[in-house]
């Protein structure tokens, strides 16, 4: 048993931060996240250039062919730099429904072009009612059209094409096709934006029979979790730099144990999270059984850690932590979105509870596979 | 990253496991509510039998009559010893910290003297640490010793002795020179229990019985020859017995705590609650399913740590995020089964109508000490904030 990162991981790790840090320092990140469109086409040529946009994905999709492993670590150092637009929606989201459910030809023309840089996507997952769990979906295709309305599409407007789920499976819409519109829906975070989605009568391709669709949801759920850690780990080294530098009362402030504690606990919650990310991406390359509860309990816990972190390192900071030249309410904007996005805690809790109180008998690790 | 078992770690699994079905005692769980004293003798034998197995001291050096296990042999020790529901060993400090203390600073007499009846059983040890007033001050402790011909003399009040009640042998620290700083002038001593001048008091606690023992020095004579490593070096050789404190032990808990979880599980879909299955109740499902995570990742976060120190060779700091998230965890899962439980939570073990004989109820009273014992919450959160994050030292 070894849970530690191999050389190769290692070194594909410390070459993302040091390509995040180089190519898209906090100044770019600001810099987007005030232009109201955070989506960043030299930069993006750059990530696809290193292959990031295809690291999971097979060679003959132009892909570098990684395992889940290997993704987790790339998201855990975008995070740290809240590197700002799509990479997320279109490799970890987008990418791998199309992985799980596309057919060949679907992937040659879909999942080939995102490998290589050339398109971005996302996936349209909730409604008026938003709530993730797929059954309480309306939306549905007939004669291969939609008509209908998506909200909180993340990246929609930068999309290619939009992969939309509903009742009966997962549909492909292209960006040009008649009758989709697309509006701003302003949120917190200013490093990705949302968007409703409207079809009208909009021609719509069905993506393979709809099976593995919930597997898709973890790996990038999984994903999502890795970036959340790297935020974290960059609002726990700020606030410690921080502690360490701030002085009141002739001393710095870290010395106090009211403040060293709550650093204390930020390094708990940030290693907790990163020991359950880890782990699911571990499970999910395996195809473990207990893939799906351990993805749902790495973001119940991550959900929580990611918000008190940044409650912790807003307050450790003062006034400073509350001003807007400071960036960590850029972090704790994102923690806030990615907090919800693909349930929060909440939800994540009860999935846990279907899969190991609703199963009998008890057992860890045990019955999965069963849907959001 | 490899999170399965190798061959190897397999190999040693399958024949310790095998072991343990031939030779765990069944009547352990009967045994289980009699008092402290009483099963004393059961422990010492079930010791004595792992022992005989060559299953005694698995992390001990193969020289000393231990196993020579690596550290991921030693977590699978711990996992199958709780998967096999096994009673504790006698010896518990003896094994696990005060002989890999003598291995790491002893004399070579004092390792032919010590180590084997440590293993056996023979000797049963406790530890001299804490005293009324050196709590998570430790180094502040004020038992003196004074050299007087071939002896010292040892005078003091020491608290909170694990198996003080039943020891023979006790690792205590003492202060040896009051004239230089508080670190600098203590001295590890290896004390014969019978020595006339020690008073033994058992130490009732919140539970109701009495784990630990106040043990009073008075003119107590000690040879010189009983000092562990070197004289007014003392804190490096208490703080190496600490260290083992946080090892792979918690493998084994992690264990417990996931059987705890189950049985939980069970008993939420026995109970009613709102006219239908407590496990059918939304919020008892939110808290059940949080303990459930919350063990899981004690698990994972043991997984890496133990990684880790495989591969650099010395427990760090880090594990001290391992103590608080065990001992708050197991705070909060109690509290769940209280509140799973309802008026039955507060029904001990005598009651005919208790639940699992009582055990909801004492858990509750005993997991307030996690968060004490081995170092509290607020001395972890020293550490971690100190020797992990590089802030100020705070006190």
């Amino acid at each position: 048993m070894q849970f530690g990162l191999n050389e190769s991981q290692e070194i594909l790790k410390q070459n993302a931060r040091q390509f995040f840090a180089g190519e898209c320092p906090m100044t770019h990140v600001r810099q987007l996240a005030e232009s109201k469109q955070p989506y960043d086409p030299a930069l993006w040529s750059k990530i696809a250039a290193q292959g990031y946009t295809g690291v999971i994905f097979p060679e003959e999709y132009d892909g570098l062919g990684l395992g889940k492993v290997e993704l987790i670590l790339l998201m855990e150092e975008a995070g740290r730099a809240l590197v700002p637009g799509p990479f997320w929606s279109t490799v970890a989201l987008a990418g791998a429904v199309i992985d799980a459910l596309a057919n060949v030809a679907q992937k040659k023309r879909y999942l080939a072009p995102i490998c290589r840089g050339e398109a971005r996507s996302t996936l349209a997952l909730l409604e008026g009612g938003a709530t993730w769990d797929l059954a309480d979906s309306k939306l549905a295709a007939s004669n291969d059209r939609l008509t209908g309305e998506k909200l909180f599409v993340l990246d929609a407007d930068v999309a290619d094409f939009i992969l939309v789920a509903e009742q009966t499976g997962v549909f492909l819409v292209e960006a040009q096709a008649p009758g989709l519109s697309i509006t701003p829906m302003p949120a917190l975070d200013l490093t990705r934006n949302l968007y409703a989605v409207q079809f009208k009568d909009t021609p719509v391709e069905k993506l393979g029979d709809g099976t593995n669709f919930t597997r898709a949801l973890d790996i990038a759920t999984a994903a999502l979790v890795a970036e959340m850690v790297g935020g974290m780990q960059r609002v726990l080294d700020l606030t410690v730099d921080y502690a360490k530098m701030r002085k009141q009362f002739g001393k710095p402030i870290g010395t106090f144990q009211a403040v060293q504690h709550q650093c204390a606990d930020m390094y708990l919650e940030t290693e907790s999270s990163r020991s359950a990310a880890y782990y699911a991406a571990w499970a999910l390359e395996h195809d473990a059984p207990d893939a799906a509860t351990a993805t749902s309990i790495a973001k119940m816990y991550a959900s929580d850690a990611c918000r008190t972190v940044g409650n912790r390192g807003i307050q450790i900071h003062g006034g400073n932590g509350f001003a807007w030249e400071n960036d960590l309410h850029l972090y704790y904007r994102r923690a806030k979105a990615s907090e919800t996005m693909l349930g929060d805690a909440t939800f994540h809790r009860e999935r846990i509870a279907r899969l190991v109180i609703d199963a009998v008998p008890v057992s860890f690790g045990g019955n999965d596979r069963s849907s959001r | 990253m490899d999170l399965n078992l190798t061959s190897e770690e397999m190999q040693f699994r399958d024949e310790l496991r095998s072991w343990l079905t031939a030779n765990v005692p069944t009547d352990w769980a009967e045994r289980r509510e009699e008092s402290l004293e009483s099963r004393f003798e059961y422990l010492r034998e079930w010791q004595r039998r792992l022992f005989e197995g060559g299953w005694a001291g698995v992390s001990w050096p193969k020289q000393y009559g231990g196993r020579g296990a690596n550290l991921m042999q030693q977590v699978i020790f711990w996992q199958e010893m709780a998967l096999a529901s096994a009673p504790p060993m006698a010896n518990t400090l003896g094994l696990g910290l005060i002989g890999p203390t003598i291995i790491a600073f002893g004399t070579e007499a004092q390792k032919t003297r010590y180590l084997a009846k440590i293993l056996s059983a023979e000797e049963i040890w406790c530890q001299g640490f804490s005293e009324p007033n050196a709590g998570s001050d430790l180094a502040s402790l004020q038992t003196e010793a004074r050299v007087d011909g071939d002896f010292y003399l040892v005078n003091g009040l020491k608290t909170w002795n694990s198996y003080g009640w039943v020891a023979d042998w006790c690792e205590l620290v003492v202060r040896t020179d009051p004239n230089v700083p508080k670190h600098k002038g203590l001295t590890v001593l290896l004390v014969d229990m019978k020595s006339p001048g020690i008073s033994v008091r058992p130490l009732r606690q919140i539970t109701g019985e009495s784990e630990f023992a106040e043990v009073a020095f008075r003119d107590v004579r000690v040879p010189i020859e009983n000092v562990v490593g070197n004289v007014n070096q003392g804190w490096d050789v208490a703080i190496g017995t600490l260290m083992h404190e946080r090892g792979t032990f918690g493998a084994g808990l992690q264990i417990t705590f996931r059987r705890n979880m189950e049985r939980l599980i069970e008993l939420a879909r026995e109970l009613r609650r709102n006219g239908k299955s407590a496990a059918q109740d939304p919020l008892l499902r939110q808290k059940l399913a949080q303990c459930y995570a919350e063990i899981e990742i004690m698990r994972w976060n043991q997984m890496r740590a133990f990684s880790r120190i495989s591969a650099t060779g010395v427990p760090g700091p880090e594990g001290s995020i391992q103590k608080i998230f065990w001992s708050e965890l197991n705070q909060r899962l109690q509290q769940v089964a209280q509140e799973l439980l309802g008026p039955y939570g507060q029904l001990e073990g005598v009651s005919p109508r208790s639940v699992d004989k009582g055990t909801w109820a004492y858990g509750y009273l005993r997991s307030r000490g996690n968060t004490i014992e081995a170092g509290t919450s607020e001395i972890q959160r020293n550490i971690i904030g100190h020797f992990v994050l590089g802030l100020p030292r705070s006190y």
